[in-house]
């Protein structure tokens, strides 16, 4: 490499001999700096111990909550909610029989009745916020999957009318419904 | 989890004759090769989360050399990690500096804080308008290229710089791409055709066909999109990154290409490509406006479909 750079600075300078003179060692580039010469299987070695020690860099931590990430966990979180109580209420009521609770529809009925209001409430604001989210979402999804809805400015309000929808939603079921 | 896929495994081989329900498989590409440790040690490596960096009100600020009266101070805390220390903690070094003497960019106040200030600073740069993509970094908690982030003029608001979440770092700002590199060439991101040109000269493509590729091949691989993905996060060994996925459409996509089926067969499995939960963080962070989110969606429509 070095040698044809010479050599086409020769060149140069023999077309074009008004130049100043310098020797050609000259505009080779040099490195100043010290480096010590490591065999392939040395530098393979130096490497791994090196990657033993790397960090790992911060990542959930530090990144900003934004509709789409937030929306998304929530999704999971909702769903699980539900799907849990949903199993977990199956699993007792096949359960019943041998443990001798009561989860009949009407005893459900009569023990839910005679609960105070805010208890009520709070039962149903609890069931009411992760079923709307959990279902809107599931829309967008859907038009997701058909490749609907993927600009950004859609996403995010898409995002955020799920939001709204949800809190007008589990409000009414919540207090009226 | 092995437990299941051992399971899956079993049942699968049972059955002699799968219905195409059932045909997906488990996580592999066929370019084993490109997964292939560089050193055994190195792949077992277990990401400590106890690591996590000392904040910066625990370390010093470095001061602007020679602040001028009328000078707009603003501070940016970095993520700081010598792997000449390797027993010491990352942490968030402060800097300050006057915006008058900075440029806009806050590429800018990097390479000044380099030059000027504290030379030990590490980071990757090389273009500085947006083609390259080698100075991406986490700036104000979002993906971006530092060349492509305006400095907000608001100086009371202090800007923190991390390098790309969730990835092994080599020093400062500098990530490991080692993964993200092996998984790119895992996709055979390249012509692949046996036929030859009709006209014995070049592949032809309609202006429709051609149309498709608008949007993929822009993509410079920075690797803003992988690391913002949370499923990319927990899944990196084998979920490929919307990046990748990306590119590994822009191929399935060109009228030219002859291995479509092959390039759609290998990332038929639990993990490749069915990891992303269209979170979209992808398409957000995206610095030059594409959009991973839809190309893995057109990806997987492809596949229902076919």
């Amino acid at each position: 490499m070095a040698s044809q750079r010479i050599f086409q600075l020769g060149l140069r300078r023999a077309a074009a001999p008004g130049l100043r003179v310098q020797p050609a060692g000259r505009m080779v580039q040099r490195r100043l700096a010290a480096t010590e010469h490591a065999s392939q299987n040395q530098a393979a070695e130096i490497l791994a111990k090196q990657r033993i020690a790397r960090p790992v860099s911060p990542h959930l931590s530090i990144y900003k909550p934004q509709i789409t990430s937030v929306a998304s966990s929530l999704n999971r979180i909702t769903g699980i909610t539900l799907s849990g109580a949903l199993y977990i209420f199956g699993i007792a009521y096949l359960a019943a029989p041998y443990t001798g609770w009561h989860l009949e529809t009407q005893s459900m009925v009569a023990a839910v009745a005679a609960w105070p209001m805010a208890v009520k409430m709070g039962v149903k604001a609890f069931f009411a916020f992760p079923f709307f989210f959990h279902s809107l979402n599931g829309v967008r999804h859907l038009a997701w999957d058909v490749g609907v809805g993927f600009k950004n400015q859609q996403v995010i309000r898409s995002g955020w009318a799920v939001v709204a929808l949800t809190a007008v939603g589990s409000i009414y079921y919540t207090f009226i419904g | 989890m092995a437990c299941t896929r051992a399971f899956t495994r079993l049942t699968m081989k049972r059955i002699a004759v799968r219905p195409a329900v059932f045909t997906r498989g488990l996580a592999s590409v066929n370019d084993t090769h490109a997964r292939d440790p560089i050193s055994k040690v190195a792949e077992k490596i277990v990401p400590d989360a106890a690591r996590a960096p000392i904040p910066e009100s625990k370390t010093s600020t470095i001061k602007e050399p020679e602040p001028t009266k009328d000078a707009k101070t603003k501070t940016f805390h970095i993520y700081r990690w010598n792997p000449d220390e390797p027993s010491s903690k990352p942490k968030m070094q402060s800097y300050t500096l006057d915006m008058n003497k900075t440029g806009p960019m806050m590429l800018d106040a990097l390479i000044r804080i380099k030059n000027e200030v504290d030379p030990t600073l590490t980071f990757r740069r090389s273009c500085r308008e947006g083609i390259c993509g080698s100075c991406a970094m986490n700036i104000d908690g979002v993906n971006t290229l530092a060349c492509l982030c305006r400095i907000p003029t608001d100086t009371t608001k202090e800007s923190r710089i991390y390098p790309l979440p969730h990835m092994y770092v080599v020093k400062d700002l500098v990530p490991d791409m080692t993964l993200f590199y092996k998984q790119y060439r895992s996709v055979k991101p390249y012509l692949q055709r046996t036929t030859a040109a009709p006209d014995g000269r070049e592949y032809r493509q309609s202006k429709e066909d051609r149309k498709k590729l608008d949007g993929l091949y822009e993509c410079i691989l920075c690797a803003c999109c992988s690391t913002s993905c949370p499923s990319y996060w927990w899944n990196q060994e084998e979920y490929l990154g919307p990046a990748v996925l990306l590119q590994s459409y822009r191929w399935i996509a060109d009228s030219r290409d002859e291995r479509k089926a092959e390039r759609q067969d290998a990332l038929n499995n639990s993990m490749s490509l069915y990891r992303c939960h269209t979170i979209l963080n992808c398409s957000r962070t995206c610095p030059k406006g594409l959009n991973p989110a839809l190309a893995i969606a057109e990806i997987k429509k492809s596949m229902a479909f076919t």
